[in-house]
């Protein structure tokens, strides 16, 4: 059974953090990683490619780690912490394009079942497909 | 080691901290009318505490200089700008060879490639990319012709300034501004504009060989 931990890149610590409460709410009892770098350090709105990287670290058991972030300096952080890391990590790394919580959801549902790197990846990009079925 | 040592390039880094702090409140006043309002407050914390990252440990060379600079830069910004610049200062520093104003036109360039990478901006996107390029351009030119590089840099800013005005009248097609569409035109882009300050602090600050 793999071990694939997520990453939240927000600019905002408190859109991060409920984020990742929503989609705990759904995985109760489970250990999967869902590690946060949101924020600015004085509490700002921002994002830190450093502490992506920092979070990247921590949530990666060697099966893989899943970044879902929101926009804009988001985005290009993530990218820029793929250049901070080790060559042995970065390619277990996936940046994702899912919508931040309803890929998060999704992806933290399967990665808590044991799913591999590129099924957590896959799950989170499909994170907009209940919605879009509901609403026609 | 040639004119471009450790001490010339931090006065140059230190002349761009003091002109984001100068014109801190311009940059963000251009950023309200299309984008976040945040520019000239993310580049004054980000120049100002790689300032203070140099003064706490003073770098061993030029490129462990510019890397401290790079990495304050990702992480203390906080809006695009940090990875942005961050990554230029990050590859200045690696293409970095000698202090030969041959070379720090080709460690410009390089850091230039890595915002344009970094960013995926062409030309009249209305970026930083349209001074940046200019000024890459108008440096190597000047200094493959064998100008001295106060003269070869001062030909860069104002190609750097030139290409600012430049796109003043078009549509934003990346960033925070692409999201306002038609209303971004006529309006200054202000990564740009900062932009211009950068190739200003190296034309006042690098010696002329």
């Amino acid at each position: 059974m793999a071990a694939v931990g997520i990453v939240v890149v927000s600019h905002s610590r408190p859109l991060a953090e409920a984020a990742v409460e929503l989609a705990r709410q759904m995985l109760p009892n489970s250990t999967v990683a869902i590690e946060v770098a949101a924020g600015t350090d004085d509490g700002g709105l921002g994002t830190d490619a450093v502490a992506v990287s920092t979070a990247i670290t921590a949530a990666d058991t060697g099966d893989g780690v899943v970044v879902l972030m929101d926009l804009g300096s988001a985005v290009m952080s993530a990218e820029t912490a793929l250049e901070l890391l080790d060559d042995d990590v970065r390619a277990r790394v996936v940046l994702s394009a899912a919508p931040l919580v309803e890929g998060l959801v999704g992806a933290a549902v399967v990665a808590a079942g044991g799913a591999d790197r590129d099924r957590v990846a896959a799950e989170a990009l499909r994170g907009l497909a209940p919605k879009q079925a509901h609403l026609g | 080691m040639a004119a471009l040592d450790t001490d010339a390039l931090g006065t140059w880094v230190r002349e761009y901290a003091r002109a984001v702090t100068e014109h801190r409140e311009e940059l963000t006043e251009l950023d309200s009318a299309i984008g976040d309002a945040d520019h000239g407050t993310n580049m004054h914390r980000g120049m100002t505490a790689a300032v203070a990252a140099l003064d706490a440990t003073p770098p061993a060379d030029a490129a462990a200089l510019l890397k401290t600079v790079a990495m304050t830069m990702i992480s203390k910004v906080g809006g695009t700008s940090g990875p942005l610049y961050g990554t230029f200062f990050l590859r200045m520093s690696g293409a970095l060879d000698d202090g030969s104003p041959a070379a720090f036109a080709a460690a410009f360039r390089a850091g230039v490639d890595g915002v344009v990478a970094r960013g995926k901006a062409e030309l009249e996107d209305k970026t930083m990319v349209d001074a940046l390029l200019p000024a890459a351009d108008a440096l190597t030119a000047a200094v493959e012709a064998g100008q001295e590089l106060d003269a070869a840099l001062r030909a860069a800013a104002d190609a750097a300034a030139t290409g600012r005005d430049s796109v003043t009248p078009l549509v934003a097609r990346k960033g925070r501004a692409s999201y306002l569409g038609e209303r971004s035109a006529g309006h200054v882009d202000p990564g740009a504009a900062s932009a211009v300050l950068l190739v200003e602090a190296a034309a006042t600050t690098l010696p002329g060989s």
